[in-house]
């Protein structure tokens, strides 16, 4: 090992795809032995460059050396061979294999006798290692995401990957579970490897990097050691200006008779996921006029399902729903869109917005059954053209047109318009999931702010969000959610960050009755 | 250097011309090769094939009749593809609409002194119905059992058709027919008026005009309907749908009546307007050649009108060089495939384009 030759060192790379370039002169060194943040907003050209590193994209232009000498990487195999080992954000396993099968999957070695005992004994002790305790024979659909990303990591080591790319890995662990995963990190540096994490967390630099690269729009914009800077300076490299760190809650005091009447009540709820097994365990809750009731938890606990099952698109097996004193248990989509519910759903481009059609299409999706946007079974075009024309410019959603094609927008604006129409068409009830994922930190404020005025205005929200900052800067009462059972609920005022993380692991903690 | 496909971002206009205009002469250059190596002449072969199409008023009139059930089913076909429901079964529910078009004058009305008019009416309506059940069925096993519909509809194609058959040379055969099988006459009793035959129109029957209205229908329903709206939203996103409170269930019922009905009323014009009975030569594939018009026609009503049109002068046009030039019937059928191979092929580059790159400097 020599501290002088940088591990990796990527120069002036370009990257680019029809319309748009996503690497525009990139540089990058890491060196042995460190914890480098790859610091960006949303599109910032982060994943494309550690793609490009890991060999699945090509670049247009750029040099690479690993440990000093040129690389030509042109297949994931290529940078496996120079040790270079990449976990994605989406995990790239074979669910009903068990843990070793997925380890030494597309391994050139061995070649004919699978000595499975032997690449098990191998895994435990790399895990032991590094204290990440997995079951080498146990199958990946057992376990939980924190430990299916524990098998990316020990797959990379197994390969004997020197440097290690990590794509956004604590977006899917508890509080806990992170400080565990940069307890391994800190461990896999000292023994010299470099580690590359990829992320747009101001806190997790802070946390875990030695020094962290800083793109924006595709270019390299600072390089800089960790200790030396603070997170007001990472924010404004990676804005490219000022920020403002929390949208503040006492700004949309409400009135003084707030919060009296259970606008959204659960009574018992369970239900099953996809898979046919217990999704949903026997929820209860109120959400009151004037409140956004927070629900934490690590991804899978139930989020999704408990989303589903209120707004009608899934099944109860058990329980109950009401919308104010009106039963919606089990009632389609139509009916609790009529008793005035809104939706944020957790996927934007695949469930709440049609991307091939116009942005007036798509801004009519709730209200086109009703006048006076259609009479008779027709549309009236007009008055379309008139509302969408209003939401744009209400909503400030920038658009060339109201009839461009709605895929053409950034993410931020395809989150405005679709908070425009819910909150148009929609009553008094919102339940909103994950509405700030993938939103730069502009577009992630104006959906704060715009929530908290719906709740100004009376609104009974439920924000599903697995950002604890955000649940704690907007919600007034949080329940976290684990295995599909309410671990507990704790006003905002009082949570404690490390209690709600005991709370996401699974420890259960005195509920309060608020 | 290497050479990368890729998608192309706003594809131009003019590109969307160009490219099938390319197509086809290049599928007549490789045509021209085959033909060069039977030892016809391709040009002449050609020009007979458009004469025979397009070059004469007595040409014209029958390229209209035969793009008649193209267009219909064209439509029922696009209509039913809007919503991603792959109805490919449009060659059944042709053929059980002509199977009632035909039931109502020779069987279950025979003898009455209902006018023409009020009996075509009765046919009509006879024929959309009986498509729509045909159709109805596979929506049924799909809306509610998730049937593939791909398999049930293109399956309910040989019932249909077989059934077609063992009526006409079975319990419906004409017993004054010589032995031919078929059902007898029912000309005197009902048949679709002709367009006026001074304006050159021939043998074109009103069911020219109801395909147009129907075209000029679906594209308003499409584009000012809340029926319509539903329709392209499921097409596009049934995610989306379901979100948005729109029934998947009723609106794949509802489509496929309608699908499965317009091409009972292409069955309907094919033995009320042509034959004038059940026979052999109803079901000629016009139900297959109806996706390939629906995807040339970007699903578009009116262009499934125009590429019908064409689809048909392909047809007769081909006819028309077994005859003048005395190639087999082959050697036509192999053209028109050529044509339609390299259109639907160059689609592609419609949407993507061919890029060279320079290596990347290492």
């Amino acid at each position: 090992m020599n501290a002088q030759i940088p591990a990796v060192e990527m120069q002036g790379i370009i990257k680019r795809f029809p319309g748009v370039i996503a690497n525009d002169e990139a540089d990058l060194t890491v060196t042995e032995g460190e914890i480098h943040a790859l610091l960006g907003e949303n599109g910032a050209g982060k994943s494309t460059l550690m793609n490009v590193l890991a060999g699945l994209y090509r670049p247009d232009a750029g040099s690479i050396r690993v440990h000093g000498k040129p690389a030509d990487i042109r297949s994931p195999r290529d940078a496996t061979q120079l040790g270079i080992g990449m976990v994605h954000q989406h995990f790239m396993l074979v669910e009903p294999q068990t843990v070793a099968e997925n380890i030494i999957l597309g391994l050139e070695q061995p070649r004919f006798r699978l000595d499975m005992p032997r690449v098990e004994a191998e895994i435990r002790e790399l895990s032991a290692r590094y204290s990440m305790r997995v079951d080498p024979s146990a199958c990946i659909w057992q376990l939980s995401v924190g430990e299916q990303q524990r098998v990316e990591i020990l797959k990379m080591l197994y390969r004997g990957a020197d440097v290690l790319i990590l794509d956004e890995p604590t977006a899917v662990l508890t509080p806990q579970e992170s400080d565990d995963l940069g307890q391994t990190l800190r461990q896999m540096a000292g023994e010299g490897k470099a580690i590359i994490f990829i992320t747009h967390k101001l806190g997790e630099v802070m946390a875990f990097a030695d020094r962290v690269t800083v793109l924006r729009r595709g270019k390299t914009v600072a390089n800089l050691v960790t200790a030396k800077t603070n997170r007001r300076d990472l924010a404004r490299e990676m804005v490219g200006r000022d920020v403002v760190f929390r949208v503040d809650k006492s700004e949309y005091a409400a009135e003084d008779d707030a919060g009296q009447n259970p606008v959204l009540s659960l009574k018992n709820l369970s239900a099953l996921n996809d898979r046919g097994l217990p999704a949903l365990r026997e929820i209860s809750f109120d959400v009151k006029d004037h409140e956004i009731l927070g629900i934490a938890g690590v991804a899978g606990n139930g989020q999704r399902e408990l989303a589903e099952v209120i707004t009608g698109l899934r099944s109860t097996t058990d329980g109950q729903i009401l919308i104010g004193a009106r039963d919606v248990t089990n009632r389609p989509p139509r009916r609790t869109i009529d008793q005035g519910l809104s939706h944020v759903p957790e996927d934007r481009t695949h469930t709440g917005l049609i991307t091939n059609m116009t942005v007036s299409d798509n801004l009519i999706l709730k209200g086109y059954r009703r006048p006076p946007l259609a009479r008779l079974g027709f549309l009236v075009q007009k008055a379309i053209a008139r509302f969408a024309d209003r939401l744009i410019r209400e909503y400030e959603i920038a658009t060339p047109s109201r009839e461009t094609p709605i895929k053409g927008l950034s993410g931020g604006n395809l989150q405005k318009a679709l908070l425009a129409r819910e909150i148009t068409a929609g009553g008094d009830v919102m339940v909103a999931v994950h509405p700030t994922r993938g939103l730069d930190i502009g577009a992630t404020e104006w959906v704060q702010r715009t929530l908290l005025q719906q709740r100004q205005k009376g609104a009974a929200i439920l924000l599903i969000s697995e950002d604890l900052d955000e649940l704690l800067a907007v919600s007034d009462r949080i329940l976290v959610m684990y295995e599909g059972r309410v671990m507990g609920t704790v006003r905002t005022e009082e949570a404690d960050v490390e209690e709600l993380g005991l709370m996401m692991a699974g420890t259960e903690v005195e509920a309060e009755e608020s | 250097m290497r050479i990368v496909f890729e998608r192309r971002l706003e594809p131009s206009r003019l590109i969307a011309i160009l490219v099938p205009i390319l197509s086809i002469v290049l599928a007549l250059l490789v045509g021209s090769l085959l033909l060069l190596a039977t030892g016809t002449n391709p040009i002449e072969t050609y020009k007979a094939m458009l004469d025979g199409a397009f070059g004469t008023t007595y040409a014209r009139s029958e390229t209209l009749v035969r793009a008649i059930p193209l267009m219909l089913t064209g439509l029922a076909v696009s209509i039913a593809f809007r919503m991603k429901f792959w109805n490919i079964g449009a060659e059944g529910q042709l053929v059980m609409g002509a199977i009632a078009t035909a039931w109502i004058p020779l069987f279950l009305l025979p003898d009455s002194n209902l006018s023409p008019g009020i009996l075509l009416l009765l046919m009509g309506a006879a024929a959309f119905l009986a498509g729509a059940i045909w159709g109805l069925i596979p929506a049924v096993l799909k809306a509610y059992l998730q049937v593939n519909e791909i398999i049930t509809t293109l399956m309910l194609n040989y019932v249909a058709i077989l059934f077609m058959d063992y009526l006409y040379t079975g319990p419906w055969k004409d017993k004054q027919g010589f032995g031919f099988p078929g059902t007898a006459s029912f000309k005197e009793l009902a048949a679709l008026p002709r367009l006026p035959k001074d304006l050159g129109f021939g043998r074109v029957h009103i069911g020219l005009i109801i395909a147009i209205v129907v075209a000029i229908l679906i594209w308003l329903v499409l584009i000012r309907t809340k029926w319509g709206y539903e329709i392209r939203v499921i097409g596009e996103n049934p995610n989306a749908a379901r979100y948005a409170g729109i029934s998947l269930v009723l609106n794949i019922l509802l489509v496929m009546v309608l699908s499965g009905g317009l091409a009972g009323l292409a069955g309907y014009g094919q033995v009320a307007g042509i034959a004038h009975r059940l026979q052999k030569g109803i079901a000629v594939g016009d139900g297959y050649t109806a996706i390939i018009i629906a995807w040339l026609a970007k699903l578009h009503p009116i262009g499934v009108l125009l590429v019908a049109v064409l689809i048909a002068g392909l047809s007769t046009g081909g006819d028309q060089i077994t005859i003048t030039m005395g190639l087999p019937a082959a050697m036509s059928g192999v053209l028109q495939g050529l044509i339609l191979f390299f259109v639907l092929g160059g689609d592609i580059f419609v949407r993507y384009r061919l890029r060279l790159v320079r290596a990347v400097e290492a």
